[in-house]
């Protein structure tokens, strides 16, 4: 994989050429502690600012609350606790990410609790090197691909497999 | 996707086929009862027309053998009787397929249910394949008398018939195109000009008509009006005057009038009218009938929705009633008198068409009973048991969504009433019972529930066996000290069947734990009693609606639930006498009565600090009661209930989620698991006591 291919690849997708098969996604880039990770747009509804949040007694850690989004009462997951990382407060940069996967067949909508979003972008599904030292949050079947975005590695994370 | 028009056929034809059947099946108890063979013979009529209108050909095809076979009963020459009922049932099924699916038949399967209809009516295959055209050419000659004459026709619409768009001259221009037409109008009832509403059709035709045509013909040109004029077609040689014509104002799905007579008025009868030709015409009494219900249709106007439109508009008015509360609480915090007054008018709007949605989506319990008599009639024919099968409540109402969840779970009840509760008839002989077995399906109100109960006379739950077998499963330890109550509830397990034998219908095992899982997930309750010799009844609680609850809100700790008020027995405070006469133990003295009870702060693993003045809510489901204790009752709210996600599916103590006037989210407490957790709470509580 080389720069120049990815640039071409971007060429053909900006000239309105069909996509190469499996090879670009477009993601949304998210921050979670001190890790990016990247959500494909295709299951990503929309991005909020945080709403109070309802706390659910007896659920499962990494899915404490219910939010209110547009009339629809959903689940808020925070992948933080799922991947043994640190709390954090809310910071000015907190978001509420509202996705949509499917679980055991069903489509599921839920919010991520994000630290940061940062941008959407494409990325290779080709650029997947050897698995890197990463941090070790990080349980390999949670992992769909790693790929890379500005020189660093982002994984692709299997949102059914994390929640489901 | 809505005017497709084979769609609407189907429907319809659904619609009818249903109909079809209930008549069908109570033809098999009143044989004689000449409406139900009528309504039979019109339903049949009406699927033929409209199936060979919409290319349901081989639709068309049988029923017109089915409708002829049963046109001999309808003339009075045969008597229906049960088997000829078991059949039309078959035949009516066939159509359902036809219509539905009609590559995975055979017309074979039709022509034998033709040939056994047939038999039973005891016309040869000949004589019934004679009976079509003899039906037909009867028809001609009877009309065609006049041949050369021509008919006399009067034509009086209904005032309003322009609104809709019907131009009465087009109709004229058509009976033009069959033969030289004289018109004469009647202008006597057409106001003066400044009285004279141009959108009201006051005039009245009379047409002669010469012309050798049919009276069908006649009838074909106003198919469409048909339901919204009086229509007297006379023929000419019969002297032309209308006391001697044919009231053929008949709704649409009248049998066909040049074959048949009942549509003869009652005063026309006597007179030896040309039509008098007409084979057998029937007796005065079920045109009176059918006259009666024509003036009942016309009273009930009813309106065809489709369901998902209904829950759309059931989601809408939840977000208002969201929207509304929203508003509520901001105009009762502010101090502008104007606001509130509005407030409050928005609010007895919404709660108002809260209601009357909620009462459109209502829904018989009638509609749902119907199809059950189908099942025992078949079953009580595989088994060999005969059943009277009595329905008691049919105009009780429930929410339609609820009313369809409620079908398979009394499928199962109904089948085990008559597959293990009726015994056979050996031994209802022994214990000098009637032959017929009883099953009895009753719906009524309690408050805001309704029962739905399935009882049976048969030889009741055998207690000891239930017993025997749950110990077999390990359930319970040998010897145990349980209630008959107690071991009742283990028919409820999953995989427990008494059956000794497994038949096709029950004994799998599967099935009651099934029942129980849908009731309670409809936030309904399911009991079993019996007596011992003389038959066991399961009833069933279920509230009104899934999708709007009355509610009370409650706060615990930071957080903010609702308990369905329907569950809620009563509030108290909880002193701090009663809690140093509990001794740490969760009772509650209520008016002599041990209640225990549930401090929700800590189910809830709630932070901070309890409030100084703890209050207690009794709740109840069925005969137990628990106490929640809570921080702060806040007042009633009105629940437009939303179900918990797939993601939260593994929480028991909540049912669901509403959204509060503040656009925050608040659970509701499922009172069944909490009072199940407060039960066995307490059990635990009085164990170290008696040690």
């Amino acid at each position: 994989m080389t720069q120049a291919q990815m640039q071409g690849a971007g060429a053909d997708a900006g000239a309105g050429l069909p996509p190469m098969g499996e090879t670009r996604l477009q993601v949304l880039m998210v921050g979670l502690g001190n890790e990016i990770f990247a959500v494909e747009t295709d299951m990503v509804r929309e991005i909020i600012d945080p709403v109070p949040v309802t706390r659910v007694a007896g659920a499962r850690a990494f899915l404490p609350a219910l939010v209110n989004v547009r009339g629809n009462v959903i689940p808020l997951a925070d992948l933080r606790i799922r991947f043994g990382m640190p709390k954090s407060e809310q910071t000015a940069d907190t978001r509420i990410v509202v996705i949509e996967v499917e679980i055991d067949g069903d489509p599921v909508t839920l919010g991520l609790l994000a630290d940061k979003v940062y941008e959407v972008t494409e990325v290779s599904t080709r650029q997947m090197q050897q698995t890197p030292r990463l941090g070790s949050h990080w349980r390999p079947e949670f992992i769909r691909f790693i790929t890379k975005w500005d020189e660093e590695f982002v994984i692709v994370p299997d949102m059914s497999r994390i929640l489901g | 996707m809505e005017l497709d028009p084979t769609e609407t056929f189907r429907q319809e034809a659904s619609e009818l086929l249903d109909s079809l059947e209930t008549v069908l099946l109570d033809l098999g108890q009143t044989p004689q009862d000449r409406d139900l063979i009528d309504a039979a013979f019109r339903a049949l009529h009406t699927i033929k027309g409209s199936g060979a209108m919409f290319g349901f050909d081989k639709v068309a095809a049988f029923t017109h053998d089915f409708e002829t076979a049963f046109d001999l009963i309808r003339k009075g020459k045969i008597d229906a009787n049960h088997d000829i009922v078991t059949v039309s049932l078959s035949a009516r099924d066939y159509i359902r397929t036809l219509i539905e699916d009609p590559d995975s038949t055979d017309p074979i399967i039709g022509e034998a249910i033709v040939e056994e209809l047939q038999r039973l009516i005891g016309a040869g295959p000949a004589a019934a394949k004679n009976a079509a055209p003899a039906a037909e050419t009867a028809a001609e000659p009877a009309p065609g008398n006049p041949a050369s004459a021509g008919w006399r026709i009067e034509i009086a619409f209904e005032p309003g018939i322009l609104r809709n768009g019907t131009n009465p001259l087009v109709l004229l221009d058509d009976l033009r195109a069959l033969g030289p037409c004289t018109v004469e109008a009647d202008l006597g009832a057409v106001p003066v000009l400044e009285e004279l509403d141009p959108e009201t059709c006051l005039i009245t035709w009379t047409v002669t008509l010469e012309s050798a045509c049919s009276q069908e013909e006649i009838e074909d040109v106003f198919m469409f009006v048909r339901d919204e004029m009086k229509l007297v077609i006379a023929p000419l040689a019969a002297g032309g005057q209308s006391g001697f014509g044919l009231d053929m104002s008949m709704p649409g799905d009248a049998a066909p009038a040049t074959a048949t007579a009942p549509v003869v008025e009652p005063e026309a009868a006597p007179a030896p009218a040309a039509r008098a030709a007409a084979p057998a015409p029937a007796a005065p009494a079920p045109e009176k009938a059918e006259l009666n219900r024509r003036a009942e249709d016309k009273g009930t106007t009813t309106v065809r929705v489709q369901a998902e439109r209904l829950d759309e508009l059931m989601d809408r008015v939840g977000e208002l009633v969201i929207a509304q509360a929203r508003l509520s609480q901001i105009a009762h915090s502010g101090t502008d008198l104007a606001i509130k007054a509005i407030a409050e008018e928005i609010e007895r709007l919404a709660s108002g068409l809260r209601d009357s949605t909620m009462g459109v989506r209502m829904v018989p319990m009638g509609s749902l009973f119907g199809r059950f008599r189908r099942l025992v009639h078949d079953l009580s024919r595989d088994l060999g048991k005969p059943v009277d099968f009595v329905t008691v409540g049919e105009d009780t109402e429930m929410d339609k969504t609820m009313i369809e969840r409620l079908a398979d779970p009394l499928v199962h009840l109904i089948r085990n009433a008559i597959d293990h509760g009726i015994e056979n008839a050996d031994d209802r002989a022994r214990t000098a019972k009637s032959a017929t077995g009883r099953i009895e399906l009753a719906a009524r109100y309690v408050g805001a529930q309704v029962l739905v109960t399935v009882q049976d006379d048969g030889a009741g739950l055998n207690t000891a066996r239930i017993r025997a077998k749950a110990e077999e499963n390990g359930l319970i330890a040998p010897g145990a000290n349980l209630s008959e109550h107690e071991i009742h509830q283990f028919l409820f397990h999953p995989g427990f069947s008494t059956a000794k034998t497994i038949s096709a219908l029950s004994g799998r095992g599967v099935g009651m734990d099934v029942v129980k899982r849908t009731i309670e997930a409809m936030r309904g309750t399911i009991d079993l009693t019996t007596i011992p010799g003389h038959g066991s009844s399961v009833t069933l609680r279920l509230p009104l609606t899934l999708a709007i609850i009355d509610g009370l809100l409650i706060r615990v700790g930071e957080g903010r639930y609702i308990i369905p008020l329907s569950a809620v027995e009563e509030c108290i405070e909880l002193t701090a006498e009663a809690e140093a006469r509990a001794k740490g133990r969760s009772f509650l003295n209520v008016r002599g009565d041990l209640v225990p009870f549930l401090r929700l702060r800590d189910v809830f693993d709630a932070e901070g600090q309890p409030d100084p003045h703890q209050k207690v809510i009794v709740t109840s489901i069925g005969d137990t009661r628990v106490g929640l204790v809570v921080d702060q009752i806040i007042g009633s709210h009105q629940t437009v209930i939303k179900s918990l996600s797939k993601l939260h599916s593994d929480v028991t103590m909540f049912s669901g989620a509403t959204i509060l006037g503040d656009g925050s989210a608040a659970l509701i407490l499922d009172v069944a698991q909490l009072v199940t957790l407060g039960q066995s709470r307490a059990e635990n509580d009085r164990t170290p006591e008696a040690a």
